[in-house]
């Protein structure tokens, strides 16, 4: 990342172009926020935002980004402080009252109804009528394809979300905010879920924005983008603001150290790789999701003991099903798995974790915790029959003493292993879950987006942890959306795209980001032998 | 054996079908919007009993049966929207909402019943009623369709009405969008500033008439008076007919009628010598076996779909 | 410092739970008493009545724990289902089912008494296991509702158990709908002279301690309540939930089971039920009352039971309908399962704690 956009900042700067007239369209003063559970979300935030700008809100996760912006849009409410639009103060109750006020906002995770068309989607709430109740499709497809056409967005008013890309998910989302002729839009992560071309698209689609007087919030943790596209940006730690300055008069070890407070080591120093014995094998799986689309399509590969095989692609392309089917939580309509040698004839969870195979899920609050159960109880799911007495009754003694040990490798920062997994921030909970699944009796490790959405500690923290065990003799199957992430850890690498894998890269220390996206977007394919020389 | 074969094809079996169907029907409809706009809805039970308590009373204190009728399409409405207060804006589990309301259905209304009329069983003290039966027109000239479809209660045509009504109001109206949001996709509904709960509330308000106009039904169409817990399980089935319609308007109005034969039934074979209680299980066990095959035939359709196109 | 702060604000809810309970049965006492007296001169004395009644006499206050017994059963039932985040609500028909299937035995089965009470008890967990297995199954192979399945069913398990008694144990010489009486002996024997309080009770307790012990202590509870708490994250982990959700309903259907067959051999001598009892909602708000722990069934039990007996003297002396209770009750399950009653005030009290923990520099993050 670092070499990445040192040398960029002060060719974009100039790009930037317009000359701000520092307008103040937003104020923000001395907010405080508290959420039930007793967890101060926000306190002393004050900013400013002006008028046509693209001003980035960084800052790592649970600094308190998400939450600032759900009350500039009505979703939370502040316990202290005021908001000023426009020089008079206001009080958003909710999101009707926001969207009046002219502030839309583009959510991380879509906000749309997959059984419905774009163009309902949009006209959601805002419906054109005919003879007084009923709606009127026609105008609001016109009204739909009118705007796409005057912002300049390529999409197909009439298809149903669920058949879209995820760029066009976000595309629609955009729109939503637009048709509501919203004057301060705010975008929560927007670039996590794109292809690095669609990303270009949409910093396209922004600058068209800016240009026709729109002011923009950008929340992003990704420092390149920001230096490319943004204006000005506020840093956020711990709850509270922590500076506001121009791009231009700033760089990105400026800004990390600002959003962490120390030093971040962008590199995981590790070994030479040892590689062993083939652990898993994966002989031409083919998977078809429940609305019949073939996610995968003849998947074969082979993991090595003491390696780490990376699994890079755009999401969508099947490696979520990849996941999912190795670790039993979906069966394969075709193919084999063999681990150690030994054929897997029923895909659960069970049978694959008893060959000590052991899995970080991507959605880390739906498939890695129970978040209303304590810490202690959330670290022994998975082995909980080794910690009983008389093979009946749990041992809490020894499962107390040995989630200590675990708080503590893993740094989780909890008050107490009895509290409920729910109160720990995003990075903690990951760490719970981490904790969980890299032990030593794992051979097979699954690691699914494993630092995705949490903060920079906490990410160094799980990567190094992965590597400790690559270096211990398990063998590591990493899927990752993050490139660098990708380069930084893998040995090898593979890329999918469509449901297969088109791309396999022995020795992935020359390999760049942009080669990478080339094969992920299926720009560039290896040949069938190249791809297998995996076997 | 030779009997029942008439009386089933008898034109007044049919006509019992559309009977006995009318409640099952407008519960489910009120059902199906519920569980479109995702509320589970089981309270619709408590709302029709109530409804028709209040029904009663509205129409021996007050002007008459059809007097009744609003009195117990406005209880309907009260009813919902407290539950979906307690359900929503207190947030309660919204089963454990429903339970507790239904609980407080079965005794109150007794307990109301009883102070009134001083009877713990019945309100046949009061003179209450009924609601007018109609004459189709037309129809009722023609030989055995006029003999089925004429001289029912005009709550029983209300009720098909409303099989329509409710199917424009989902898929064709501004409202029924947004219900059908708030039930698949709760977050994008708020993202547009529309509000959830508005949205919800309105559901439920809506069920609550039609719930409202069901009770009305038991108690002033059905029969002529309020008895305790008259609607013995009517609003389970309603949901179970909501299920197994896969919470569509006509599905669910074709699996209340199929609930209503399965009755209809039962009344039908009480003149052979099988055991009452045997026929009387009949229209539930009708009920678990459709909602079983509804759900095998969804999950090996979704197979079946999928290994075709994994074939391909 | 930090430890400190979250020390506090967890007191802070856990004492705040507690008022926040007594203020809900305190307000579903007022409306109730505001409904009464609309109906009665003097609803004072009606109230008054409500609460003395249980204590008017051993006899009667021997039948407060006498209903308890079913009651726990039925809420310890409900509980290890719903802890399992299973809304079956079969407990009514494994009841029911249990109970007749005791019947049939005590009144059939030869042998010394003791032994058939132990068969039947054991039998009529079994029916009982097999009635809120069918909901289960059909939930876990096809994906049915087991709410609505259950519902359904309790009423196919009363026809069908009505069917049953009239075939083989219906007395035909009883003036009303009965079986043949129980053969001597074959009953739960009584512990308190001239009151019906029968033996059943000691093993009332035996089950709520194996219940808590099995929830909390073991393997299974383990699984059970990680299954509940999270049924994606439990398959993850390997646990095999569909085992683990089918073994809930057993185990919930046996206990429902064990109880209509406590209350059959312990209150009656012939089997004469023709309506469903109407435990398995009761089991429900006695597991909300006893916020889902086990431990606590017996005492959400025992004041939904005294309740009951305190409306029932209430009737007898100012001629209010028992039935209050049944409003009495949904009021406080509403105002105990609601979340949000009284969150703003606790959200006001747990701002101005961590504010002040703030102020003290003890920021928590």
């Amino acid at each position: 990342m670092s070499s990445h956009c040192k040398g960029h900042p002060h060719i974009l700067v100039k790009d930037i172009g317009v000359k701000m007239n520092e307008k103040v369209i937003l104020k923000v003063e001395n907010i405080l926020k508290v959420y039930p559970n007793g967890i101060v979300a926000n306190r002393n935030v004050n900013f400013e935002v002006f008028e046509g700008e693209i001003h980035a809100l960084i800052g790592e996760n649970g600094a308190g980004k998400s939450t600032l912006m759900k009350i500039l849009f009505g979703i939370e409410s502040p316990e202290e402080g005021r908001i000023i639009l426009n020089g008079e103060e206001v009080k958003i109750e909710n999101s009707k009252k926001a969207i009046s006020l002219g502030i839309g906002m583009v959510h991380q995770h879509f906000m749309l109804v997959d059984s419905l068309t774009i163009a309902e989607n949009i006209a959601l709430g805002n419906e054109p009528k005919k003879r007084g109740f009923f709606i009127d499709k026609a105008r609001m497809i016109k009204k739909a394809e009118e705007y796409a056409k005057k912002y300049n967005f390529k999409i197909n008013i009439t298809d149903k979300i669920e058949d879209v890309s995820v760029g066009v998910k976000q595309k629609t989302e955009i729109l939503k905010a637009l048709v509501r002729d919203v004057k301060l839009l705010i975008l929560d992560e927007p670039t996590a879920v794109l292809t690095p071309q669609e990303t270009k698209e949409l910093f396209a689609e922004l600058k068209t924005l800016k240009k026709q007087g729109h002011t923009i919030i950008f929340i992003s943790h990704k420092l390149n983008e920001i230096m490319e596209i943004c204006d000005r940006v506020t840093i956020m730690r711990h709850g509270t603001t922590v500076e506001t300055c121009y791009i231009k008069d700033t760089n990105p070890q400026d800004i990390s150290n600002k959003m962490v407070g120390r030093e971040i080591v962008l590199h995981v120093d590790k070994g030479e790789v040892k590689r062993g014995e083939v652990c898993l094998e994966a002989d031409n799986l083919v998977y078809v999701n429940s609305i019949g689309k073939k996610m995968l399509d003849g998947v074969s590969l082979k993991l090595r003991k003491g390696e780490i095989l990376s699994v890079a692609g755009v999401e969508g392309n099947g490696q979520a099903e990849l996941a999912a089917v190795l670790t039993g939580m979906k069966a394969p309509i075709s193919g084999t798995l063999k681990i150690f040698g030994q054929e897997i004839k029923t895909f659960t969870p069970a049978t694959l974790r008893r060959n000590r195979l052991t899995y970080i899920p991507e959605d880390r609050m739906r498939n890695g915790c129970a978040a209303k159960l304590a810490i202690v109880d959330n670290l022994f799911a998975d082995k909980i029959d080794k910690y009983l007495i008389g093979n009946i009754f749990l041992n809490r003694k020894k499962m107390r003493k040995k989630a200590e040990d675990m708080v503590k490798d893993f740094s989780i920062k909890c008050g107490s292993i009895n509290h409920q997994v729910q109160v720990l921030s995003g990075g903690n909970i990951q760490k719970v879950v981490a904790a969980r699944e890299l032990t030593e009796e794992a051979r097979i490790i699954i690691a699914e987006q494993p630092t995705r959405g949490i903060d920079a500690g906490a990410s160094e923290l799980i990567r190094r942890k992965i590597v400790e065990y690559r270096d211990k003799g398990a063998a590591i199957l990493l899927i990752s959306a993050d490139l660098n992430e990708v380069l930084e850890l893998s040995d090898s690498a593979i890329v999918m795209h469509n449901g297969r894998v088109n791309a396999y890269f022995k020795d992935t220390s020359k390999l760049t980001e942009e080669e990478l996206g080339y094969y992920m977007l299926g720009v560039k394919n290896q040949s069938k032998e190249e791809v297998n020389a995996i076997l | 054996m030779t009997q029942v074969f008439e009386s089933v094809l008898s034109t007044s079996f049919l006509y019992s079908v559309i009977r006995v169907a009318t409640p099952l029907i407008l519960a489910s409809m009120g059902a199906v919007i519920t569980s479109n706009a995702g509320i589970t809805n089981i309270g619709i039970e408590g709302v029709m009993l109530v409804s028709a308590l209040t029904g009663v009373f509205a129409s021996a204190f007050g002007f008459g049966p059809w007097f009744g009728l609003l009195i117990s399409i406005i209880t309907g409405i009260l009813c919902s929207l407290v539950i979906g207060y307690v359900s929503m804006s207190l947030k309660a589990d919204s089963v454990l909402t429903c339970i507790a309301f239904n609980t407080m259905a079965i005794g109150g209304t007794v307990y109301f019943m009883y102070a009134v009329t001083k009877d713990k069983g019945t309100t046949l003290a009061l003179n209450s009623g009924k609601l007018p039966s109609v004459e189709i027109p037309l129809i009722k000239d023609i030989p055995v369709l006029g003999e089925i479809l004429s001289n029912h209660n005009v709550v029983s045509y209300i009720a098909l009405l409303m099989i329509f009504v409710v199917y424009i109001l989902l898929y064709k109206t501004p409202m029924g969008l947004r219900i059908r949001s708030a039930g698949k996709a709760p977050n994008a509904l708020s993202s547009v500033g529309v509000s959830l709960l508005k949205t919800r509330y309105i559901a439920l308000g809506i069920s609550g008439i039609l719930g409202g106009m069901a009770g009305a039904f038991m108690s002033m169409g059905y029969v002529t008076w309020f008895s305790k817990n008259m609607t013995a399980g009517r609003g389970f089935i309603a949901l179970a007919a909501d299920a197994m319609g896969n919470s569509t308007p006509v599905g669910a109005a074709l699996s209340s009628m199929l609930f209503a034969v399965a009755e209809a039934l039962s009344y039908a074979l009480q003149i052979t010598t099988i055991s009452p209680e045997l026929v009387q299980m009949l229209p539930y066990l009708v009920t678990i076996l459709g909602l079983v095959i509804y759900s095998v035939k969804r999950s090996s359709s979704n197979k079946k779909k999928r290994e075709k196109l994994a074939n391909q | 410092m930090k430890k400190m702060g979250r020390m506090s604000v967890n007191r802070f809810n856990s004492w705040f739970e507690v008022l926040r309970f007594l203020i809900a049965i305190f307000i579903a006492f007022a409306i109730s008493f505001i409904i009464m007296s609309f109906s009665t001169a003097s609803p004072l004395a009606a109230i008054g009545n409500l609460f003395i009644g249980p204590l008017t006499s051993v006899r009667r206050f021997s039948t407060v724990l006498e209903m308890m017994i079913p009651l726990t059963f039925a809420g310890l039932a409900v509980n290890v289902m719903f802890k399992a985040n299973q809304f079956n609500l079969a407990a009514e028909g494994s009841l029911f089912m249990g109970a007749l299937t005791s019947a049939i035995l005590a009144i059939y089965m030869p042998g010394p008494p003791k032994l058939v009470i132990i068969i039947a008890i054991i039998a009529a967990g079994i029916v009982g296991s097999l009635v809120c297995a069918i909901p289960g199954a059909l939930k876990i192979k096809w994906n049915c509702s087991e709410m609505v399945v259950s519902l359904m069913l309790n009423y196919v398990v009363l026809y069908f158990g009505t069917y049953i008694f009239n075939q083989i144990a219906r007395d035909p010489n009883s003036a009303y709908k009965a079986s043949y009486k129980f053969r001597t002996g074959v009953g739960l024997s009584n512990i308190i002279p001239r009151t019906r309080l029968h033996s059943g009770i000691f093993i009332m307790v035996a089950f709520v301690i194996l219940t808590y012990i099995f929830m909390y202590k073991t393997k299974w509870g383990y699984k059970l309540r990680m299954t509940g708490s999270n049924i994606h994250f439990s398959k993850c982990a390997g646990i095999v939930v569909s085992g683990v959700i089918m073994s809930s309903q057993l185990i919930g259907g046996f206990i429902a089971g064990v109880g209509g067959s406590t209350e059959m051999l312990g209150m009656y001598t012939r089997f004469q039920w023709s309506s469903l009892p109407g435990y398995g909602f009761d089991g429900v708000i006695l597991t909300i009352i006893a916020r889902e722990n086990p431990a606590f069934v017996p005492v959400a039990a025992f004041f939904v039971a005294y309740l009951r007996i305190g409306a029932d003297y209430m009737y007898k002396q100012s001629d209010v309908a028992a039935e209050i209770v049944s409003i009495i009750e949904g009021l406080v399950i509403v105002l105990v399962a609601a979340t949000a009653f009284l969150s703003r005030f606790r959200h006001r009290m747990t701002t101005k704690v961590s504010k002040n923990l703030l102020e003290a520099g003890g920021a928590k993050q």
